[in-house]
Order: structure tokens, then C-alpha cells, then sequence
């Protein structure tokens, strides 16, 4: 009754870990898995200064954002909160990717975009910050 | 075979030939348990967000730009499809925060017994409730004052 689709073909000789040696490196997850955690811990109080900050804007002018970003703690804050944004949002979409994208090809031209879009939005967003607080 | 994964997909029948293990029923066959609704919610809210920091670029991108690009944006989040963006940004961000915190105590090791995630889970839904409701009292009373 079996069909071709379900009827995998498999090198019955090789052992598990045959099979799971070269398709992935296990030396560095931890690091990173870490630093994620890490890097959440601190968007905490980050992202409640910042809602603290956006009410504070509320309907401000362009004159007040400048005052408002003009100083030191809130540059130093916004490029953490930017830089700390920018890579939890490439994890986290980076598993959103990895979980559903099936096609090799298409995994990695998604995975290749979405380093390169993050990596460009958080440049803007920080030399943005630096030319107004300047 | 590429892929680890599919090693673990392999299994004998009754006959003794080798077959693909069947795949478990997709969502729509289970009842909705809040903490499946939390979970998937927190990746939603996580792709919301993440597209939610376009505005923030442009927010700052326009301030860094000139007064009247800033003046758009501000004009574009005050209309009335910027303000369902900014509502359901703050709604996103508040509740992704709340769960975030729910899974670093997870990865802590806290809160995995049934009576402890189904507790910390209306915890979480409360307080984005609570949480919302604050921060819109507050920033619309100050935008008007």
C-alpha cells in the first residue's frame, strides 16, 4: 500500500550521528541563546522608558523631539534601544523563518533579506539619532 | 535526507516496512487552551512589532530630515489609521513585553507546573489590559494638556 511519498528513502546504515554530523554547528548555540536572553532582560526597563518618552512626545513639535534628543543619556538610550530592537527582532523573526520556510533556496534568500533589512533600518535609525542630537 | 529532522520521521509498520511517521493534526482540530493562545499571540505580536519599527524609523529618519517631513509623520500617526496603528503597536508591545517576562521566568526555570502557566497566563492578559488602559489614559490626557 505504501506510495512513493511515503516511502522515505534512508541510508539505513548510518548511524544518528552520521546523520546529524555537517548539517549544523552545536559550539556556539549557547552563546547566542544567552545573549538573546540577555538582550531581552534589558529591552524590559528599555521599552518602558520608551513608552514613558512617546507619551511624553505626544503631539511635540519637531523643536521639542530636538530638545528632547539633544541630550547625552537620551541619545545613548535611543541607539540601545535601536541596536537592541533591531537584533531581538532578527531572532525572533529569524525563527518565524526557520520554522515555516520549507524550501532551502527560499530560507536562505529570506534569512540573507532579513539580516541586510535589519542591519540597514538600524544604521538609519542610528545615524538619525546622531544627526539630531549633534 | 538533509535534514536531521526527518531521520526522526522514520519508523516500521506492523509489516515491518520502513515508513514516514504521520504528522500530528494541525491547530484547528484542538480546543483553544490560553496557553496555546498566548504563545502563538506572543509570535504575532512579535511580527506586528517588528513591522511597527518602520514607523519608527521613519519617525526618526523624518525628525533627523527637516520640520516639515517630521510635521507627515506626525500628521500620518495622528489621522485616524495612524492611530489605530499606534493603539494596536501599544497593545502588541505591551503584551509581548508581559510574555517576554513569562518566558525569561521559563527560561529560569519558574512556572512550568499546570496550576503556575494557567495562573501567570491570566496574569499576563490582565495586566496587558491594565497596562493599555494606563498608557492611553495618560498619553491622551497629556496630548490634550
Amino acid at each position: 500500500m505504501a506510495n512513493a511519498q511515503n516511502t522515505p528513502k534512508i541510508d539505513i546504515l548510518r548511524s544518528p550521528l552520521g546523520r546529524a554530523r555537517g548539517v549544523g554547528s552545536a559550539k556556539h548555540g549557547g552563546a547566542e541563546w544567552l545573549a538573546v536572553r540577555l538582550f531581552s532582560v534589558l529591552l524590559v526597563p528599555l521599552s518602558l522608558w520608551f513608552i514613558f518618552s512617546i507619551i511624553n512626545l505626544a503631539g511635540a513639535s519637531h523643536d521639542d523631539v530636538i530638545h528632547w534628543m539633544s541630550s547625552p543619556c537620551v541619545m545613548a538610550l535611543m541607539i540601545a534601544l535601536v541596536i537592541l530592537t533591531f537584533h531581538h527582532l532578527e531572532h525572533g523573526l529569524r525563527s518565524v523563518i526557520e520554522d515555516y520556510v520549507h524550501k532551502d533556496a527560499v530560507r536562505l534568500c529570506s534569512l540573507l533579506a532579513l539580516k541586510g533589512v535589519s542591519l540597514l533600518l538600524a544604521l538609519m535609525c542610528i545615524v538619525s539619532v546622531l544627526k539630531i542630537g549633534l | 535526507m538533509r535534514d536531521v529532522r526527518e531521520a526522526l520521521m522514520v519508523a516500521r509498520n506492523t509489516d515491518g516496512k520502513l515508513i514516514s511517521r504521520p504528522m500530528s493534526p494541525h491547530l484547528q482540530i484542538y480546543r483553544w487552551p490560553l496557553s496555546m493562545a498566548l504563545s502563538i499571540l506572543h509570535r504575532a505580536s512579535g511580527i506586528a512589532l517588528s513591522v511597527g519599527t518602520l514607523l519608527l524609523t521613519w519617525w526618526l529618519v523624518a525628525a533627523a530630515t527637516s520640520p516639515q517631513a517630521f510635521a507627515q509623520v506626525q500628521g500620518f500617526i495622528a489621522s485616524p489609521i495612524g492611530m489605530l496603528l499606534l493603539f494596536g503597536w501599544s497593545v502588541a508591545l505591551i503584551f509581548h513585553l508581559f510574555t517576554g517576562i513569562r518566558h525569561l521566568a521559563w527560561d529560569m526555570g519558574y512556572g512550568f507546573e499546570p496550576g503556575e502557566y494557567n495562573a501567570s497566563g491570566r496574569l499576563v492578559v490582565i495586566a496587558t489590559a491594565v497596562g493599555v488602559v494606563l498608557v492611553w489614559a495618560i498619553g491622551l490626557t497629556v496630548w490634550r494638556g
